[in-house]
């Protein structure tokens, strides 16, 4: 579904993406991990050709999305939604309005229609409550949901998740990741998550790939991925649950 | 020693070159953008409601500021000119000067200049916030154009309610300078208006519509386009919303120039 092959990315002299090569399966759930600034949100825009590689070649559904023309990226975009790392949803719009915004602006759908269709997505997301604040009005946890609301209304094929749980409490977090689970059962959705989350990673991934300096150092199913002998895969691992270990060392020795 | 000079001077006109070829593409790239905007106005039928926001937003910035400057333009302009007319004992004729002053140029000038400080500055920052924080690339995503949800309804408005403020202004400061030839200059209501209407016709109408419709296109065009351009965070949107404001008064005060000489010979 998804391929990138030697793909190198530099905004002015700093490599970001150096000779980045992955593949993702059709409903696949792929997780991208990793220290913050090594890329990951380059990888993501890459896909929906917001960004233009320096090299390599990627292809998505089939398509290569090198020099696409505009009525290409159209169609592409039509199958791919993304979750921005902030929500990203327009300030002067309440939540409603931000979710309808893609049917309004780019179908001919019936007004009727698009708003049963919004309720049953915010439903979905549990931001009933929520339809008629603004942005500014509500948590950051809500605004990312917000985001995904609508993201998901165009029924994407291919799903990208910029930290989708960052932010978030853990029961909110755990939420996301089912949520992440239904769609691809549902509707046999392919999707790629950036997360720092390992917790999540594990959970929802089928298979996880560990981003650093712009390359994949492992890219492996969860079970592998925690076996990895790569130390910086294992350093990476150690970060995230050496508290829990250090907490139950320091209970077990009260 | 001399070779270093020399090289010291190649670089430097090399900088200044890139720099010249850096503003040249800005406003080739500015000027598509707004042709682009101009393409899309029939998308205002669809988005009327946004564009009539739009026009509260213009009105509503603009107002009091308009207001209390076109009254005080007009009573400067009668002031200085009606003493200077005065020494030839031709003060009656200082509403020909406030009126024709005011509709070739003060009117437009005036109106623009708080156009772009109040409404194009915050077109810029609120652009300019939308393209740090993800937005714009949200609209890409969506497959929406951000030139035309975001630019064109901006322009239509503006494209209203410039020449409509500009009208306001001239007829306050024309006001503003009646006040001032009763109060100071002894000249009356009837004899200032006459010289007024005498002054007032076709050619001044629409030379000052004309010039209010170029100015309202460069300020959204100017506005918008660095806040397209924004770069690096909180710190890019506030020079971005700074160069928007100073652009904007040198464009408008050239492109006044040139259009009032391309009509008056
Ligand atoms: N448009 C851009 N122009 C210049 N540099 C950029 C641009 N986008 C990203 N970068 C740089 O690329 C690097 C990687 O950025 P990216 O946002 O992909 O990191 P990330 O892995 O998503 O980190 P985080 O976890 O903090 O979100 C950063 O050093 C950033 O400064
Ligand atoms: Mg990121």
């Amino acid at each position: 579904m998804i391929t990138f092959s030697h793909v190198t990315k530099s905004f002015r002299n700093q490599r970001v993406l150096d000779d980045l090569s992955f593949h993702v399966e059709k409903g696949e759930t792929f997780m991208i991990v990793g220290p913050s600034g090594t890329g990951k949100s380059v990888t993501l825009s890459h896909i929906i050709g917001l960004i233009q590689p320096d090299s390599g070649e990627i292809t998505v559904n089939g398509m290569t999305l090198n020099n696409l023309k505009k009525e290409e990226l159209r169609a592409l975009r039509q199958k791919v939604g993304m979750l921005f790392q902030g929500g990203a949803l327009l300030n002067w719009m309440n939540i409603f309005d931000n979710v309808a915004l893609p049917l309004r602006e780019s179908t001919n759908m019936p007004e009727k229609e698009i708003r049963e269709k919004v309720r049953s997505v915010l439903d979905i997301l549990g931001l009933e409550a929520a339809a008629g604040k603004m942005p500014s009005e509500i948590s950051g946890g809500m605004m990312k949901r917000a985001g995904l609301a609508r993201a998901l209304i165009t029924e994407p094929a291919i799903m990208l998740y910029d930290e989708p749980t960052s932010g978030l409490d853990p029961v909110m977090s755990r939420r996301i990741d089912s949520l992440i689970g239904e769609m691809k059962l549902k509707f046999a959705m392919t999707s790629v998550v950036v997360t720092h989350d390992l917790v999540s990673a594990l959970n929802v991934g089928d298979k996880i790939a560990l981003l650093s300096g712009g390359r994949v150092l492992e890219c492996a199913p969860p079970g592998e991925f925690l076996e990895s002998r790569n130390p910086v895969v294992r350093s990476f691992i150690d970060s995230q649950f050496s508290i829990k270990k250090e907490f139950a060392k320091a209970i077990s020795e009260r | 020693m001399e070779a270093g000079r020399y090289r010291k001077m190649k670089k430097g006109i090399e900088a200044l070159g890139l720099q010249v070829l850096d503003h040249v593409s800005c406003v080739g790239n500015g000027v598509r953008m707004v042709l682009s905007a101009f393409v899309y106005l029939p998308y205002c039928i669809k988005a009327r409601k946004e564009v009539l926001r739009q026009l509260i937003l213009c009105g509503q910035k603009s107002f009091g500021v308009t207001s209390t400057v076109a009254l005080f333009t007009g009573m400067i302009l009668a002031l200085q000119s009606g003493l200077l007319l005065k020494a030839y004992g031709q003060e009656m004729r200082v509403g020909f000067i406030v009126a024709q002053t005011m509709f070739r140029e003060m009117g437009p000038f005036m109106t623009a200049l708080i156009l772009a400080a109040s409404v194009g500055s915050s077109m810029a920052a609120l652009i300019g916030t939308m393209k740090v924080s993800q937005e714009i690339s949200a609209l890409e995503v969506m497959s929406i154009d951000p030139v035309k949800f975001l630019v064109t309804p901006r322009l239509m408005a503006m494209m209203i309610m410039c020449p409509v403020l500009t009208c306001y202004t001239d007829l306050l400061g024309i006001l503003g300078g009646g006040f001032v030839a009763y109060t100071q200059l002894d000249v009356s209501w009837s004899n200032y208006f006459e010289n007024v209407r005498f002054m007032l016709n076709e050619k001044e109408l629409y030379v000052g519509t004309f010039k209010a419709w170029v100015f309202a296109v460069i300020i959204v065009g100017i506005s918008c386009y660095q806040g397209f351009v924004t770069q690096n965070g909180a710190v890019g949107v506030g020079l971005a919303t700074k160069r928007s404001v100073v652009t904007n008064f040198l464009v408008v005060l050239v492109v006044g120039y040139i259009i009032t000489r391309l009509f008056y010979q």
